[in-house]
């Protein structure tokens, strides 16, 4: 029965599904329809689910991105400021273009913004992989830089655009689905599958694990820094896209402010170790909706919305607390105890997360 | 090296002692950040009007000791291995904690106390947490910069206006001499300054600060109080970032809950560049302070440029960082 009690307790998306739970739980005592989606005139679905899903699809998108970089004992800080790279670009070729209108103008825009952001990602690739440089301060240059380079890209301004389907990425629906939700999905899916359904998975937690010895068993670690890193920028604009879209403009300064850090907690509160070599997209998921949510109880609650980050901060303290390798090896001790007093701590081993 | 060789001239062996002072991992960054500002400051003169003088330096001082002071906090931390994501938004929570209880009628000597306490709790409470937790300390920083942040929206959302006697009479300038003058701010910068280089220098604390940035096992064996230090360590910081945001709001005369967005990075930057290595265990913080000079430098040229735009800053900080990255990266790898 204990040995059951633990199984449960120790998955690793235990308590993050228990925090969830217990969200959407506060928010239908306060708001006793928050379940209910409905379908509205449009043919569209409409709820508070439904605007979960939507709201907290861009740091989902990121935060897929992110896990499989912090799978690799990196992480990447510059992601807001791609956010804000690939809105400006977007926007400013909308802008400049005879037709912002026409469908051909939007493509166009948004494949020169991805393409950027892939560079920009590859550039940060370069200096961790090929520079050895740690990936916090390799990324740092592009956080504090990249801002700049969106402001240089507007020209200081907010660009505010009109162009139908430019509007259609951040607040259309398909077939009654959010766009936003939409792409999300199948950025996740197409994640999952690239990496789990291929070995690529595998081999990106064994660099995460010991990118020298990976390097030796003929594993192409500079290679695999690169695509994690390019795809994490990538993703990252796709994002920035679409909340772009969604405010029709594009700020230098505020699209995507402190998104990395929503995404690096989405990461974490999903069970992937900061230490690199296990990831979990599902908990990824998890901790996308768990930060989206509550935003969203926050809100229900009547708590001024600016306190977020307070309870944010709560969030990320309990969930590390929770993960600490501290927290474990009291509980293994705990565990161990009726049966014989093994030496618990085991003070060189990294946070152990199931 | 051979002991057979040729007894060289002074001049060679000045060369070579200069080669070795340029291309050593403690001191190498740092007299290459010297000689970038000094490069900086002769070209800024040889540019523009009236950029040459001691007004300038001042001015720097006068703009930037909050800035100071939080990297002095930030270089603790970092030689000593760790990172400090909070040090930004703990200043806007000093900022707003000044106004606020102002505002509210407290006295000025209360305040400053309450700032320095809070702020540095808040420092106990992260280091705790990375030393008793093992949460890296990149996280748990995380954590605080959330928490410090949101107390502030919480306080105050609009910006306060600080009217208090004392805080304007710290905003008002000491004049030195004929277009010289500093403030008050500058001198509790300065004499920050000079604790720190007596604390990391000739302390115990400071000879342990430096041990854990260069192997921290190694400090443990040795039988150093690693754990003691590394919690103080984070104090330091908050402490440094209540004082930051003290002094800031004797500069703005206001507290609002979006300063120092970025400062963190503004303080990593400055360190950084003045020589301090990411990976801890090398670093001056004089080195530090010469980073703030180099970043506010930076800001006054493109000021005096007037074309460029403001976003140029940002665009030339991070591409500083690079090369001082980068130029780390070469001197720690030649000598392993």
């Amino acid at each position: 029965m204990k040995d059951v009690f633990f199984k449960v307790i120790g998955h690793r998306l235990f308590w993050p599904l228990v925090m969830l739970v217990a969200l959407v739980a506060v928010n239908v005592i306060r708001v006793p329809g928050f379940l209910s989606i409905t379908i509205n005139a449009d043919g569209n679905l409409f709820g508070s689910l439904i605007d979960i899903l939507r709201n907290g699809a861009p740091t989902l998108i990121i935060a897929v991105g992110m896990t499989l970089v912090i799978a690799t004992r990196g992480i990447d800080l510059s992601v807001g400021s791609l956010c804000a790279i690939s809105g400006a670009m977007a926007c400013s070729i909308i802008l400049t273009s005879s037709d912002p209108h026409s469908v051909g103008t939007v493509t166009v825009a948004v494949l020169v913004a991805l393409a950027l952001a892939l560079v920009l990602g590859l550039w940060n690739g370069m200096l961790v992989s090929v520079l050895g440089i740690q990936p916090i301060i390799a990324t740092l240059i592009l956080m504090t830089a990249g801002r700049g380079i969106a402001m240089l890209i507007t020209e200081g301004q907010i660009l505010t655009v009109q162009s139908t389907p430019f509007k259609f990425l951040g607040s259309g629906f398909i077939y009654g689905v959010p766009v936003a939700t939409v792409v999300a999905a199948v950025v996740l899916a197409l994640v999952a599958l690239l990496t789990r359904r291929t070995a690529l998975g595998m081999l990106i937690e064994s660099v995460g694990i010991n990118p020298e010895a990976s390097r030796q068993a003929g594993v192409r670690a500079r290679g695999l820094l690169f695509l994690v890193y390019g795809l994490c920028a990538l993703l990252a604009a796709v994002a920035g896209i679409i909340l772009t879209s969604n405010q029709t403009a594009a700020d230098a300064n505020n699209t995507g402010l402190f998104i990395e850090l929503d995404a690096i907690l989405a990461v974490v509160i999903g069970g992937t170790s900061l230490n690199g070599g296990r990831y979990s997209l599902t908990g990824t998921l998890v901790g996308a909706l768990v930060i989206q949510t509550l935003i969203t109880t926050v809100y229900t609650v009547g708590i001024p919305p600016i306190a977020t980050m307070v309870f944010k901060a709560a969030v990320v303290v309990v969930v590390t607390l929770l993960q600490s390798p501290t927290t474990n090896a009291a509980l293994e001790r705990w565990r161990s105890r009726p049966k014989s007093v093994k030496p618990a701590s085991r003070p060189s081993e990294p946070a152990v997360v199931r | 090296m051979t002991t057979l060789e040729a007894p060289k001239s002074g001049v060679a062996r000045l060369l070579e002692r200069a080669r070795d002072a340029f291309t050593s991992p403690k001191s190498g960054p740092v007299l290459v950040t010297a000689v970038l500002f000094i490069v900086m400051f002769v070209a800024g003169g040889v540019r523009y009007n009236g950029f040459f003088s001691a007004t300038t330096i001042l001015n720097l001082l006068v703009s930037y000791s909050y800035l100071l002071v939080l990297a002095i906090g930030m270089s603790f931390v970092i030689i000593s291995g760790g990172i400090d994501l909070s040090v930004g938004a703990v200043l806007a929570l000093s900022t707003i904690i000044a106004a606020k209880g102002l505002q509210i009628g407290m006295p000025p000597a209360v305040v400053i106390v309450l700032i320095l306490v809070c702020t540095s709790v808040l420092g106990l409470l992260v280091g705790l947490m990375i030393n008793v937790f093992q949460i890296q300390p990149f996280i748990a920083t995380l954590a605080a910069m959330f928490l410090a942040r949101g107390l502030c929206y919480i306080i105050a959302k609009e910006s306060i206006a600080i009217t208090d006697p004392f805080f304007t009479s710290m905003a008002q300038p000491i004049i030195l001499g004929p277009r010289l003058s500093i403030t008050a701010s500058v001198i509790i910068a300065l004499v920050v300054l000079v604790i720190a280089v007596w604390v990391l220098q000739y302390t115990r604390f400071g000879r342990t600060t430096y041990a854990i940035g260069g192997g921290e096992q190694s400090g443990t064996l040795m039988g150093l109080p690693i754990a003691r230090t590394k919690v103080l360590v984070y104090v330091i910081s908050g402490f440094c970032s209540g004082l930051a945001g003290l002094l800031y709001s004797f500069y703005t005369l206001s507290g609002y809950a979006l300063t120092g967005v970025g400062g963190e990075l503004d303080a990593i930057s400055a360190v950084v560049i003045g020589g301090t290595l990411l990976t801890g265990g090398y670093g001056f913080v004089l080195g530090s302070a010469l980073g703030v000079l180099v970043l506010g430098l930076i800001q006054t040229m493109i000021t005096f440029e007037g074309t460029l735009s403001s976003w140029w800053t940002k665009i030339f900080i991070g591409a500083l960082l690079l090369v001082f990255i980068v130029l780390q990266k070469v001197l720690t790898s030649r000598r392993a």
